[in-house]
C-alpha cells in the first residue's frame, strides 16, 4: 500500500497538467456548491427572521376575535359583530387551565397632543397583561394596575416613537397629554420593538386601561365590548387544549346552540408561523432541486473527464502497474484525482456562496444566514460526489492490463 | 538455484473460433537462466520473443507450463501478488523510455520506491544515488522532455535498478537511439551485470547490441532454435566502470 501523501501529489500534478479542463471540470460542482450555500443562507435567514418577528408579537399567542356580521347575504368583515366582552375575558382567565394570560384589546387611531406638539397614532385599551403576553417591557415608570382599571383611571403609556414625537428629548413621565381632548397623565414608557415583519412600526401607539377607552375614548354603539382578546397559552404544548377550552367556554357563555356557528374565531399564532415557514420551505425546496441539479451535472462531468483522462493516460498506467503499482495504487490515484476535483470545487463554491449571499443580503435586502451545517453539508457532498462519480473511471483504470495498456500510444 | 527458469511454457491465442484458430505464440519454451548472466534474446517479429519477455516479465501468465522466478512459481501467483514481485525483483527498461511525462527524473525514479511503500526521505536518497550511478547528477529536476533520449534511457535505467531488482529485463532499449548513443547505453548494461551482479535479459534485432551480451537466444516461430555463448564480445569503452 502506497502512502497517502505520494498519492496526493501524484494526483495533485496530474490535475495541474491540464489546469483550464480542471476548471471546467470543476465549474458544475462550484455552481452547484454555492446553490446550496446561497439556498441555505436564504432559507435559513428567512426562517431567523419569522422567528425573530413571531417573538417579537409574543410566543404561544392566540388570538380571539369577534365574527363577522352579515349583513342581507353581505358579510360584513372580522370585528363588525361585536360580541367579545370584557367580561368574556376575565372569564376566560378564571375557567381555562391552559391559559396563562388574558388581556382585552381594543383600539382606535386618536390626535394626541401634549403643548403644542401633535401626533396621530393608535390607542389602545388593555391591561396590564397586554405586557406580559407580548413579551415587552416598561422601560420607565410603570405598568398599568388593576386599580387603573377598576377606576377607569385617565393614564397612558407611551410607545417609544410616540414620546419621540411629542417630547423630544423631554422626560415624558408624569406630563400630561391629551388623547382626543381628554387629558391623560403618562405614567410610563416601553421599551422599543421596532418594525414587525410586516415593516409596521410596534412603538407608535398608546396604552390606556381598556375601561378608561369603553367610556371615553372609544366611540363603540356596543359599549363593554372589546374588538380582540389576546391570550397566551401557559406553554407551546398547551396552545390547542387552550383554543379548545376558549371555545367551549365561549359557546356556553354566548349561548350558541349546537348547530349555530361560532360568533368569534381564536387564532392560532403558531398556525401562522407554520405557514410561513412552509412557505420558506417550498421555495428551499426549489432552490435545492436546483442546486441538486447542477451537483449533478457537475458530478457527471467529473466523470466524463475521468473516463478521458483514464484513456488518454492509458500508456502511464501501463508503465506503472509494470513497475509495481497493484490495481488497487491505480484506483485510489484516480479516485484521489476526482475527490480532489470536487473537493476543490466545493470550496471555490463555499466562497462563492458565501459571497453570493453577502450579494443577496445586500442587493436583496433579505437576511442571510450561513450556518456551520450548510457549510459541513455542502463540503461533504461534493466530496461524495468526487468519489461517486470517480468510482467508475478509476475502476476501469485499475482493470486494464498492463500488456495492453504499454502498447497503447 | 536458477534465478529464471522457464518449463515447456506454452501460450496460446484464440483468433476466433474452432481449433484450426488457436494461435500458439509460444510451442514449449524451456529457458534457465543463472544469476549474473547477460543473455540477448532474438528474433524475427513474431517469432514469440515478446510474449517469452511479457511471461518471465510477470506481466502475463503462460496457458500452460512452470516459470520459477528465484525459486517461486508465478503460474499460479495472484494478480497483486505479481504486482509485488514485479516491483521487487524485476527492473524494466522499454523500447520507448516509458517515463512518465511532466514527471521529474526524480520523481520517476523514485515511483518503484512509493509502490514498495519506502519513506519519503529513503526514496530520494535512493533516487539521487541511482541518477548518479547513472551519470545523471544536476539533472534530477529536468522533466523528461527536457533531456535527451539517451538521458531518459539512462532515467528508466535508473529507474530499474533503484529498488534493488536481481533481474533487469529491457525491451529493445536501444531501438530508439542512434548508435553512439546505443553503445553508450549498452555500456550501462555491461557495467550493472559485472559490477553490480545484474541479472539481465535484454531483446534486440541488432547483432552488434547482441554483442554486448555473454549469451544469445534465438526465438523462430515459438520455439527456442539456438542458443549460444558469445565469443566474441564488443569492447566497452570502459567510461562507465
Amino acid at each position: 500500500m502506497i502512502d497517502f501523501s505520494s498519492t496526493f501529489k501524484m494526483a495533485l500534478v496530474s490535475l495541474k497538467v491540464n489546469k483550464m479542463r480542471s476548471i471546467l471540470t470543476s465549474l458544475g460542482i462550484i455552481i452547484g456548491v454555492s446553490a446550496v450555500i446561497i439556498m441555505l443562507a436564504v432559507g435559513q435567514g428567512a426562517s431567523v427572521k419569522i422567528q425573530k418577528d413571531m417573538s417579537s408579537m409574543g410566543s404561544n399567542l392566540l388570538m380571539v376575535a369577534s365574527a363577522s356580521v352579515t349583513s342581507g347575504g353581505v358579510r360584513m368583515g372580522q370585528g363588525t359583530k361585536p360580541s367579545l366582552t370584557l367580561k368574556d375575558t376575565y372569564a376566560i382567565e378564571k375557567n381555562c387551565p391552559s391559559v396563562g394570560y388574558v388581556a382585552p384589546y381594543s383600539s382606535e387611531a386618536k390626535q394626541v397632543t401634549y403643548g403644542n406638539q401633535n401626533w396621530s397614532t393608535n390607542i389602545t385599551g388593555t391591561t396590564a397583561n397586554y405586557m406580559l403576553i407580548r413579551d415587552w417591557n416598561i422601560s420607565m415608570g410603570r405598568n398599568l394596575s388593576d386599580e387603573d382599571i377598576s377606576n377607569m383611571s385617565k393614564v397612558a403609556i407611551l410607545g417609544n416613537t410616540v414620546a419621540n414625537e411629542l417630547f423630544g428629548d423631554l422626560d415624558p413621565i408624569g406630563k400630561t397629554i391629551r388623547i382626543g381632548g381628554i387629558p391623560f397623565k403618562v405614567i410610563g414608557l416601553l421599551e422599543s420593538k421596532g418594525q414587525n415583519s410586516m415593516g409596521r412600526d410596534q412603538d407608535d401607539f398608546v396604552m390606556i386601561p381598556i375601561t378608561t377607552g369603553q367610556k371615553k375614548v372609544f366611540g363603540t354603539n356596543f359599549p363593554g365590548t372589546v374588538s380582540m382578546i389576546n391570550v397566551k397559552a401557559k406553554n407551546a404544548d398547551a396552545i390547542l387544549s387552550a383554543e379548545t377550552e376558549i371555545t367551549e367556554l365561549l359557546r356556553t357563555r354566548h349561548k350558541i346552540g349546537k348547530k349555530q356557528e361560532d360568533d368569534f374565531q381564536v387564532r392560532n399564532l403558531t398556525q401562522m408561523m407554520e405557514t410561513m415557514k412552509a412557505t420558506v420551505k417550498t421555495m428551499s425546496v426549489l432552490l435545492g432541486s436546483i442546486a441538486g441539479v447542477s451537483l449533478l451535472v457537475g458530478g457527471i462531468g467529473i466523470m466524463n473527464i475521468m473516463l478521458v483522462s483514464v484513456t488518454e493516460r492509458t500508456k502511464e498506467i501501463g508503465i506503472r502497474m509494470a513497475i509495481g503499482a497493484k490495481s488497487s495504487d491505480i484506483r485510489i490515484q484516480f479516485l484521489i484525482e476526482s475527490l480532489l476535483l470536487s473537493v476543490i470545487g466545493g470550496i471555490i463554491g463555499l466562497l462563492a456562496g458565501i459571497f453570493g449571499s453577502k450579494l443577496v443580503e445586500i442587493f436583496g435586502s433579505m437576511t442571510v444566514y450561513i450556518s456551520s451545517f450548510s457549510i459541513i453539508l455542502s463540503l461533504g457532498f461534493s466530496g461524495i460526489i468526487g468519489v461517486a462519480f470517480g468510482y467508475y473511471p478509476a475502476y476501469k483504470a485499475s482493470l486494464l492490463n498492463p500488456i495492453d495498456a504499454l502498447r497503447y500510444e | 538455484m536458477s534465478l529464471i527458469k522457464a518449463e515447456n511454457i506454452v501460450k496460446t491465442y484464440i483468433t476466433g473460433s474452432g481449433e484450426d484458430c488457436t494461435f500458439y505464440a509460444l510451442k514449449g519454451v524451456s529457458l534457465t537462466i543463472e544469476k549474473g548472466e547477460f543473455v540477448a534474446i532474438m528474433g524475427a517479429s513474431g517469432s514469440g520473443k515478446s510474449t517469452f519477455m511479457n511471461i518471465i516479465g510477470c506481466l502475463d501468465k503462460p496457458t500452460s507450463g512452470n516459470y520459477y522466478l528465484d525459486g517461486e512459481n508465478i503460474v499460479n501467483t495472484r494478480l497483486d501478488k505479481l504486482s509485488e514481485v514485479r516491483n521487487v525483483k524485476l527492473g524494466f527498461v522499454f523500447q520507448g523510455f516509458n517515463l512518465i511525462s511532466r514527471t521529474s527524473a526524480l520523481e520517476n525514479v523514485e515511483l518503484p520506491m512509493i509502490y514498495k511503500g519506502l519513506p519519503a526521505k529513503e526514496r530520494k536518497e535512493r533516487a539521487m544515488e541511482a541518477l548518479k550511478i547513472v551519470g545523471l547528477t544536476g539533472k534530477e529536476q529536468n522533466m523528461p522532455s527536457q533531456l535527451s533520449g539517451g538521458q531518459q534511457q539512462r532515467v528508466a535505467i535508473a529507474r530499474a535498478i533503484v529498488n534493488d531488482a536481481p533481474v533487469i529485463l529491457a525491451d529493445e532499449p536501444t531501438g530508439n537511439l542512434d548508435t553512439k548513443t546505443s553503445y553508450e547505453v549498452m555500456d550501462f548494461f555491461v557495467n550493472l551485470n559485472e559490477n553490480m551482479g545484474k541479472t539481465i535479459v535484454l531483446v534486440t534485432h541488432e547483432d552488434d547490441i547482441a554483442q554486448y551480451c555473454k549469451r544469445t537466444v534465438r526465438f523462430k516461430d515459438g520455439n527456442i532454435i539456438n542458443d549460444s555463448l558469445n565469443t566474441k564480445r564488443a569492447k566497452t569503452t570502459g567510461e562507465y566502470r
